[in-house]
């Protein structure tokens, strides 16, 4: 992959919760890449990690429970305008830590050059707000606009996300929008100070059907517009599929497989990977083809198992799997996966690509 | 919004007059009567007495002519302090219950929502801890006790503020931080509750994932949601700190009307009871009606609207 068009490394985050049951390892050595203006999806279960990745990005983990013990996020210097903080050498030249910010500077990142969109628009709102003035904070805020500038812009940003009469609908208070409506402001709100990279957790989910395709559509539109880098977050493989370029496999915390969308179809890296795709229906299958769902649930994350986390339920786990965990290999160009199977030793298992 | 209000006054009077009706034949219910003494009055200055006040008439025109009179706004002679109305007791009394109740209420405010707040805040830090003693201890601690501190440490020993009377500004502090004790721990408390309930809506994250400080995330984003539940309990606070405390009056000898709530009864003062009660049954349900309209302006959902149609 291209080093050089990199906006941002997540780099080897582990975030736990400190509850009173125990530690739970939410997010374990965590490391993925986003290059510039592009897509990426992350895919997994609930509980996978996903959101937590996420929000420790962002720096928003409620603390206490949750702690960032360890990583880096990597993000580029050049647009960040914080010359104290960018590394003058080694492999991330160029490049800030967002986790060692001080506060302060960190506030200055959240919204204007990395924004998020929740997954429930019905909550993710002030009740008692207007959102005219929900929209226009992040931009006063970040001294992009005075208040006045900010109602201007607001209202084009809403009319770009297709809210109709939007100079009144800046007078009204989330309660008077619906479920769809109210998930395009939040897109607009995030959009609106043109931030380098959007993270869309789970931006659909809480949706119906058809909306949530509407929804997908503004945001692959919006995409092409605005160059704006995006990360989604879905357990929905399909949609991942839709609009990203790149799809990250998560699963207990950790990265199981990192690949191109078009490789991640064509030669799945990981049991995993292939357990997903063939749980989704397919509209070129058979009449009488069944979905074939991954038998048991993802591991307690309290005392997660100690080898490869999928190994319990993985129909191909050999001996190694339960005692070890694989580390994450490149096995094609960008393409990367966390399992055994690819060993020279390893047993051939039908549908799956090994590398040599 | 004039409907509702036109509706929500008629049956604030509604509840008013009913208050009103039950008040008076309860009271007559007791035993004895405005003129029982310890030693006996001969029985014609009794009859005298009664016939002055028409205490002889049949008990329903007795009410009928009362209630006629309440309506014109003529609460009726007090029994037990001859020559004195109830409108004027209560015109004597009210202005300065009221007084030392705004100061109380506005001091049970202004600290009580800054350190439910700042406990909330530092959930379960020392400061938390420090902020739960405080409300325990106001909670707990009788309000006369809390009087006789204040008189101790203040008064006598730290030689700043007068112990007790009525007429100055530094005359109201001690009785003002007595009767504010109780409402300033449970303010607290609530303010607490809430604000650590309110920070894990989703809608706190949307706001700090916007960028914005965490100063306008707690006071725009937060607090107006917080809000809510402590003007459910301050409407029916005001009312009760307004119309005077008993004891807290008698101990800094405070002429408020406190005091008639308790002397009254004992007098079986009749119309002095009732006076006093209506008067407190009006302004409670009054206030609760300015509660239910600050509901709306805090909280755009329970607006009162005619359906836009879009």
């Amino acid at each position: 992959m291209d080093e050089t068009n990199l906006l941002m490394r997540i780099d080897g985050v582990t975030t736990n919760f400190h509850t009173y049951a125990g530690i739970v390892h939410a997010v374990d050595d965590m490391t993925i890449t986003v290059p510039k203006d592009s897509v990426v999806g992350i895919v997994g279960e609930s509980g996978s990690g996903k959101s937590v990745t996420m929000m420790s990005v962002m720096r928003l983990i409620p603390s206490p429970p949750g702690r960032i013990e360890s990583g880096h996020v990597w993000f580029d210097g050049a647009t960040l305008n914080m010359a104290d903080y960018v590394q003058q050498e080694g492999p991330n030249r160029g490049m800030v830590d967002l986790l060692s910010l001080p506060p302060e500077e960190m506030m200055k990142v959240r919204g204007r050059h990395v924004s998020m969109i929740f997954q429930d628009p019905m909550v993710s709102l002030n009740p008692v707000l207007t959102i005219g003035l929900q929209m226009t904070e992040s931009m006063v805020a970040h001294g992009i606009a005075d208040n006045e500038e900010a109602w201007k812009r607001a209202i084009e940003m809403l009319a770009l996300v297709s809210i109709p009469n939007p100079e009144e609908r800046m007078r009204d208070y989330p309660h008077q929008y619906s479920g769809g409506m109210r998930q395009r402001v939040m897109i607009a709100m995030a959009l609106s100070c043109s931030p380098e990279l959007v993270i869309a957790d789970e931006p659909t989910t809480s949706l119906d059907v058809t909306v949530q395709a509407q929804i997908l559509e503004l945001m692959k539109e919006l995409k092409t517009k605005l160059k704006s880098s995006v990360i989604i977050i879905s357990h929905d493989l399909s949609i991942v599929a839709g609009m990203a370029d790149k799809v990250v496999v998560m699963y207990a915390g950790r990265v199981l497989e990192e690949a191109d969308v078009y490789d991640l179809y064509e030669k799945p890296g990981h049991p995993y990977t292939m357990g997903l795709m063939k749980s989704v229906p397919r509209l070129d299958a058979d009449d009488r083809e069944r979905l074939v769902p991954i038998e048991g649930s993802p591991p307690d994350l309290l005392a997660p198992p100690a080898g490869c986390k999928f190994a319990p339920r993985c129909q191909y786990a050999m001996e190694i799997c339960c005692k070890q965990e694989p580390p994450l290999i490149t096995i094609g160009d960008g393409h990367r996966a966390r399992c055994f199977l690819h060993h020279p030793a390893a047993p051939a298992v039908p549908g799956f690509v090994k590398v040599e | 919004m004039l409907k509702f209000i036109l509706q929500r006054v008629l049956s604030m009077i509604l509840v008013v007059l009913i208050v009103a009706t039950a008040t008076f034949f309860m009271m007559r219910m007791l035993p004895s009567g405005p003129f029982a003494r310890e030693k006996k009055l001969p029985a014609q200055i009794i009859q005298n007495l009664e016939a002055r006040y028409h205490l002889d008439d049949p008990l329903w025109k007795q009410y009928i002519d009362y209630m006629g009179n309440l309506v014109r706004g003529d609460l009726g002679p007090s029994f037990k302090y001859t020559n004195r109305t109830v409108n004027s007791i209560i015109n004597d009394g009210f202005p300065v219950s009221a007084t030392l109740g705004v100061v109380a209420v506005l001091l049970s405010v202004a600290i009580g929502i800054p350190l439910g707040i700042w406990g909330a805040l530092k959930q379960n830090g020392w400061q938390d801890n420090f902020v739960m003693f405080i409300a325990l201890l106001g909670v707990s601690v009788p309000n006369f006790i809390m009087a006789v501190l204040l008189m101790l440490v203040f008064g006598l020993w730290l030689h700043v503020l007068p112990v007790a009377g009525w007429g100055s500004v530094t005359q109201v502090i001690l009785p003002a931080f007595t009767l504010a004790g109780y409402p300033i721990a449970f303010i607290a408390r609530l303010v607490r509750s809430s604000m650590i309930e309110v920070l894990r809506q989703e809608y706190i994250t949307t706001a700090r994932a916007k960028g914005i400080s965490e100063r306008l995330v707690i006071l725009r984003h937060a607090l107006r949601n917080i809000l809510i539940p402590v003007v459910t309990v301050l409407g029916p606070l005001i009312a009760s700190v307004f119309t005077g405390s008993f004891v807290v009056e008698k101990i800094f000898a405070i002429p408020g009307l406190g005091r008639y709530y308790v002397t009254s009864i004992n007098d079986r003062d009749y119309t002095t009871i009732l006076g006093v009660t209506i008067f407190y049954s009006a302004l409670l349900v009054f206030m609760n009606f300015l509660v239910d309209l600050t509901y709306a302006w805090l909280d755009p959902r329970i607006r009162y609207v005619e359906r836009k149609v879009s």
